[in-house]
C-alpha cells in the first residue's frame, strides 16, 4: 500500500449503545459498592504499583463501564492486593475485595 | 391592626408569609397573576430528598393562608409613589394604598428552546424537567412511556452556568432534581438504562448526598461527567446524544428513547416589571437586588420593601419557606417600630 505518511485511524468515540454490561451487571449484583465510585482517583495517587506499571483503579471502574475489559484486565495484572486503597476510599468501597472480585469475573476467560 | 400589607405573588413564599401574617393578627393581601395559588411548586410531583407530595404542600399553604385577601388573574398596572406610601393600582380596577410591600415574585424556568443544540422543540424526544413532572402527575404525555423508555437521559444544567444564555448563576436545585427524577423514572421502568451527564454534582442540602449514592449504589443509575455537545434524532424518532466522557477523556455516543433537560431558573419577567414599577435595583445575576446579600436578603435596599423566596436567587422549597416566615417578622417589626 501507497505509504501517504499518515493513515486512518478507528474512531475513538465510545459507543454506549454496543457496551455489553452482562458482566457488570453481575459484578454489581455481589460489589454493589462499584456503582458508589466517583471517580476522585484517590485509589490511583496512592497505589504504590501505579507509578511503575500504570495500574489505575479508577480507570478499571471506568474501563469496565465502557467496554474496554481486555485493558481493565490487563492493568489489574500489576495490581500487588496491597490494600492502601481500601483505607483511603472516602467513599468507603472495600477495594480489595472489589479487585478479586472484577477478576474473579472477568479473567474467568483466561483461565 | 388596620396596616395593609401587599403581597405580590401567591407561590409558597407568598402564601406562607401571609399565614404567618395571619397568625400575628394582620389581614395581608396577596396578588396572583394566574387562577390559581401555589406556583412552580403546585406543578410538581414530588419534592427532594423525602419524596413528600407537592400537592399537600401546596394544599396545606392554601388553607392557612385562606384567611388573607387574595386577589387571582390579577396584575399590578403601576404604582404610585406617595409621600410615605405607595399606591398600586391593579388590573381589576382596584388600588390598595400601602406602606408595605413583600415581593414573592420567584422565578422563571429557562426556556430550553433556546440552547438549539439540544434539539427541545425540535425532536419530539426530548422533554424538560417540568413535562417530567407534569407527566408524574397527569399521565398525559404521548411522548413518555409510548416509547419503550430502555434508555433515558438526563441534561444537568441546561441554561445555568452558561454565560452564552446568560445566566452564569448556579440553579442549585436542578443537581438534586435530575437525581430525583432519575430514581423515579427507575422506579417507573426498572429495565430502563438512565445516564445523567453532568459537569459537577452540587449536593449542597440535607441527605442530599445521601440521595446521590443510592442513586447510584440502589438504582445502578450512571453518571457521565460532561455536557453533552449535540443532540440529533435518528430513523426511529430517538435520540443520539454525543457528549464528551471527561473521565476517560474519549467522546461518547448513546441512543435514547427519551432526553430529559434540566432547566434552570430564571429570573422572572414580572419581577423585573414589578422592581421598574417601584425603582428597586436588580443585581448583576438578573436577580432583585437585596440590602445586603449576607445580612439582609430579605429587605429591599427601600423602606418598607422586603423579598422572600427565589425572586433574590434561586433557592429550595425549604429555603424559601425560611425566608418567608424570616420576612412576616421582618414586616411585624417594621410596623412596630412605625408606631
Amino acid at each position: 500500500m501507497m505509504d501517504f505518511g499518515f493513515k486512518i485511524s478507528p474512531s475513538s468515540t465510545i459507543n454506549l449503545d454496543k457496551v455489553d454490561l452482562e458482566k457488570f451487571t453481575r459484578l454489581h449484583e455481589i460489589e454493589p459498592d462499584v456503582y458508589k465510585c466517583m471517580a476522585c482517583g484517590s485509589c490511583s495517587s496512592t497505589c504504590p504499583a501505579g507509578r511503575f506499571s500504570g495500574m489505575s483503579l479508577r480507570k478499571v471502574i471506568l474501563d469496565l463501564q465502557r467496554g474496554k475489559e481486555k485493558e481493565a484486565v490487563a492493568m489489574m495484572k500489576n495490581c500487588m492486593l496491597c490494600g492502601k486503597c481500601t483505607m483511603v476510599c472516602p467513599r468507603g468501597i472495600n477495594t480489595r475485595h472489589l479487585i478479586l472480585s472484577i477478576y474473579r469475573i472477568y479473567a474467568e476467560d483466561e483461565k | 391592626m388596620k396596616e395593609n400589607i401587599v403581597i405580590i405573588g401567591g407561590g409558597i413564599a407568598g402564601m406562607e408569609a401571609a399565614s404567618q401574617l395571619l397568625d400575628l393578627g394582620y389581614k395581608p393581601i396577596i396578588i396572583e397573576k394566574s387562577d390559581h395559588l401555589g406556583g412552580h411548586v403546585a406543578e410538581w410531583n414530588c419534592l427532594f430528598p423525602d419524596m413528600t407530595p407537592a400537592g399537600d404542600v401546596v394544599k396545606n399553604l392554601v388553607t392557612r393562608s385562606a384567611g388573607a385577601n387574595i386577589f387571582l388573574n390579577t396584575e399590578i398596572s403601576f404604582v404610585n409613589k406617595l409621600k410615605d406610601s405607595y399606591n398600586i393600582m391593579l388590573s381589576n380596577g382596584i388600588s390598595i394604598i400601602t406602606k408595605i410591600i413583600l415581593v414573592t415574585t420567584g422565578f422563571s424556568l429557562f426556556d430550553a428552546s433556546k440552547k438549539e443544540e439540544y434539539g427541545y422543540g425540535i425532536y419530539d424526544q426530548v422533554i424538560t424537567n417540568k413535562d417530567l413532572e407534569h407527566w408524574f402527575n397527569t399521565g398525559d404525555d404521548k411522548r413518555v412511556g409510548d416509547c419503550g423508555m430502555n434508555a433515558v437521559g438526563f441534561v444537568h444544567c441546561v441554561g445555568s452556568r452558561d454565560e452564552k444564555a446568560r445566566n452564569s448563576q448556579c440553579s442549585k436545585v436542578c443537581c438534586i432534581t435530575a437525581v430525583k427524577q432519575a430514581i423515579e423514572i427507575k422506579q417507573k421502568f426498572p429495565e430502563a438504562m438512565v445516564y445523567c451527564f453532568y459537569m459537577d454534582l452540587r449536593m449542597f442540602g440535607k441527605k442530599y448526598e445521601d440521595f446521590y449514592i443510592s442513586a447510584q449504589r440502589d438504582y445502578g443509575i450512571r453518571f457521565i461527567r460532561g455536557r453533552v455537545s449535540e443532540v440529533s434524532e435518528n430513523i426511529d424518532g430517538k435520540v443520539i446524544v454525543k457528549a464528551e466522557d471527561t473521565l476517560s477523556g474519549k467522546p461518547v455516543k448513546v441512543t435514547l428513547d427519551l432526553l430529559v433537560l434540566m432547566a434552570g431558573m430564571v429570573c422572572c419577567k414580572d419581577s423585573t416589571k414589578v422592581a421598574n414599577m417601584i425603582s428597586l435595583p436588580v443585581d448583576s445575576d438578573g436577580f432583585l437586588k437585596s440590602r445586603d446579600n449576607v445580612t439582609g436578603i430579605i429587605e429591599a435596599p427601600k423602606e418598607g420593601i422586603f423579598y422572600a423566596g427565589a425572586c433574590t436567587g434561586p433557592k429550595t422549597v425549604p429555603e424559601t419557606l425560611a425566608e418567608a416566615r424570616a420576612a412576616a417578622l421582618n414586616v411585624h417589626l417594621y410596623i412596630n417600630r412605625m408606631k
